[in-house]
């Protein structure tokens, strides 16, 4: 049995007189003990509702959660607010995006950094300095000690987000979940944080959620990846099969739209049309038809099913994308 | 001259910023205190505000003249019966009050119970405030359906508070406690209790939805950790800033309690709002009996109010470079 099992989740936000917004619409996926699952998907897509749902951290009131999210045979989703916070930092830790808003600006790292472990661990004193020393040497940051009586702006970005995956991952949890970890940082800093991750995950048997709108990130590490839109997976499949080939237009073209070194000489970046506000409510189509290069009509006849084939590939349209080439 | 004097100062700043290695461990409170020295409004305050402790600390051992014995009347000067209150002499500097008591030493001692009742007196609104305010706050930012009952509980308690005018409440407040300098304390407190309670609910409510309680949260910090280690921490600011504004009005306050009549109850004790209710009899007589104790309100509140403006552009996030 996986590690987290995701099945059915949708988040539907509903205030009062105002109009209901679905989030997350049935959202299913596996992630296995040690493995390392991409969700992708541009801004607004609810890649990172979907986390917040599974952690509990979505606020109680004017949001409905339901389906399940069953880390190792329990559903989160329905278990109490006293247990899951025994489990948050312990078994699932997650690390956000902006790592400078995430750090308490009058705490110095050290301080944040003992807290988990004497939340988790019942390390004290100078047992927990040490212990967070050795942690924030782990992640890469050099002068450990030095650094834990430093404050969050004292620390460069790379740094702050290294300091806060040392917390994430200070009582070795089994589950990772990594809310776009790279999006803040420029790019040297990315594929160095990225290469700690991985590193960590080799190391420790850590299972790791990737969540980020970049393709490219997913395509070193994750060993399946889930492509959402609109709140519905619209494409799954193992990494190799799905660089290999694509199916859904989405993921066509979120592909198409990054620049590659071994491109042909002057070929074009072919983004994708119209944005994110442009879609269909899933009920009456595809919600990705309004912007979809290879639309038919039968893409408004209703909404289309995931069809997988032999290779664990599933996609969530009704005219695929056949062959690498049509898609050039 | 003035010119050059700016240049050198700014060439010099730049040095700093350049060559200087960022000390460790400087916190965002050092900071403030950096901007603090560079601001003349602070610099001001604080040296009234010395002035101030000294003199209420050291006055009453230097002081020429025994701030409660009669001397003018018992030597003949005075005669207040009379309107004859002599004013301004090498040897009483302030001149004499109704009683025949020396002035001068009378407004040195008075800045003691002056500093004291103000002090006293905030920082009991402070504890209070905070204590319901903090609660109310945490328990709206971070708990549940009952969070907000608490909240809604304690804060709509705040409001009756707030509703009433600020004297009546102190008024009475005093009349129910019986006159004592105790209740004079407890009643001026009181009076800024609302304020430093909504101020510290609203900074809490406004910290609880930052990513950084969030990532907490995530980590499965426990809640009244959170309140305690993230949320006070960095909502005491605007609090701390308002605790030296509320020391002025709060030394006003007592003033006017004195006035009132509903002061320390050991009249003779000099005490700047009971010498200048003491000084309206007197006003076509000797108006310097009220100026000087009003004078010296005016200056103390002052001196507080500069030092907590200052106090709160330093803190301010906005105002940061």
């Amino acid at each position: 049995m996986a590690l987290l099992e995701v099945k059915d989740l949708s988040v539907v936000f509903a205030r009062k007189g105002e109009r209901e917004v679905r989030a997350v619409d049935g959202v299913s996926f596996d992630v296995d003990a040690g493995e390392v699952v991409g969700l992708v998907g541009e801004s607004g897509c609810g890649k990172s509702v979907t986390s917040l749902a599974i952690m509990g951290l979505l606020p109680k009131r004017g949001v409905r959660v339901s389906g399940q999210a069953t880390f190792d045979g329990m559903n989160l989703l329905q278990t109490d607010e006293r247990t899951l916070r025994d489990i948050r930092g312990r078994d699932v830790a997650m690390i956000f995006q902006d790592p400078l808003s995430s750090l308490n600006p009058v705490v110095p790292i050290g301080l944040q950094v003992t807290e988990v472990l004497t939340r988790h661990r019942g390390m004290k004193g100078e047992a927990a300095k040490k212990e967070a020393a050795h942690l924030l040497e782990r992640v890469g940051i050099p002068d450990p000690t030095r650094r834990l009586k430093e404050y969050p702006h004292q620390l460069s970005g790379g740094m702050r987000q290294r300091a806060l995956i040392a917390m994430a991952v200070a009582c070795a949890p089994r589950l990772l979940i990594a809310d776009e970890p790279t999006t803040a940082l420029d790019v040297t800093i990315q594929a160095q944080i990225l290469e700690l991750l991985k590193d960590l995950v080799r190391d420790s048997g850590t299972a790791l959620l990737m969540i980020t709108h970049d393709l490219g990130v997913v395509a070193g590490m994750c060993k399946s990846i889930n492509v959402l839109y609109a709140g519905r997976r619209v494409e799954s499949a193992p990494r190799r099969v799905l660089f290999a080939q694509r199916h859904h237009p989405y993921t066509v073209g979120l592909l198409g739209s990054i620049p590659r070194l071994d491109a042909p000489k002057g070929e074009k970046l072919r983004p994708i049309t119209g944005s994110v506000r442009d879609v269909l409510p899933w009920a009456e189509g595809c919600a990705f038809a309004p912007r979809c290069f290879n639309r038919v009509d039968r893409c408004v006849d209703g909404p289309p099913e995931l069809v997988w084939t032999a290779a664990q590939h599933g996609y969530r349209c009704v005219n695929p994308v056949m062959e690498a080439e049509t898609a050039k | 001259m003035t010119l050059t004097g700016r240049k050198k100062e700014k060439i010099d700043r730049l040095g700093e910023l350049a060559g200087a290695p960022e000390e460790s461990g400087q916190s965002l409170l050092r900071e403030a205190f950096k901007r603090l020295r560079r601001n003349p409004a602070a610099i001001a305050g604080a040296i009234i505000l010395g002035l101030f402790v000294l003199i209420a600390l050291f006055g009453p051992f230097l002081v020429p003249h025994d701030p409660v014995e009669p001397i003018g009347v018992d030597n003949g000067e005075v005669r207040s019966g009379q309107g004859i209150i002599p004013g301004i002499s090498g040897e009483h500097w302030l001149g004499y009050d109704h009683q025949g008591r020396d002035e001068f030493s009378r407004m040195i001692v008075g800045a003691r119970q002056t500093l004291w009742v103000g002090v006293v007196a905030t920082f009991f609104g402070l504890a209070v405030g905070s204590l319901v305010g903090g609660l109310a706050g945490a328990s709206y930012g971070l708990g549940g359906k009952w969070g907000r009952r608490l909240d809604g509980f304690l804060m709509r308690t705040v409001d009756i508070l707030l509703a009433m005018p600020s004297l009546l409440l102190a008024v009475s407040i005093v009349a129910i406690l019986g006159r004592s300098l105790l209740s004079v304390m407890i009643a001026v407190g009181m009076v800024s209790v609302p304020v430093f309670a909504r101020l510290l609910r609203g900074s809490m409510i406004a910290q609880s939805s930052s990513d950084y309680v969030l990532a907490a949260t995530a980590l499965g910090v426990k809640r009244n950790k959170i309140a305690l280690s993230h949320l006070l921490p960095n909502s005491l600011a605007p609090v701390l800033v308002q605790a030296t504004l509320t020391l002025a009005t709060a030394i006003i306050e007592a003033a006017g309690l004195s006035f009132l009549g509903l002061g320390n109850p050991d009249s003779a004790a000099p005490e700047w709002g009971v010498m200048l209710a003491d000084a309206q009899g007197f006003l076509d007589v000797r108006p310097g009996l009220a100026i000087y104790p009003a004078v010296g309100i005016i200056i103390t509140a002052l001196g507080f109010t500069l030092l907590g403006e200052a106090m709160r552009e330093a803190l301010d996030p906005k105002l940061r470079k």
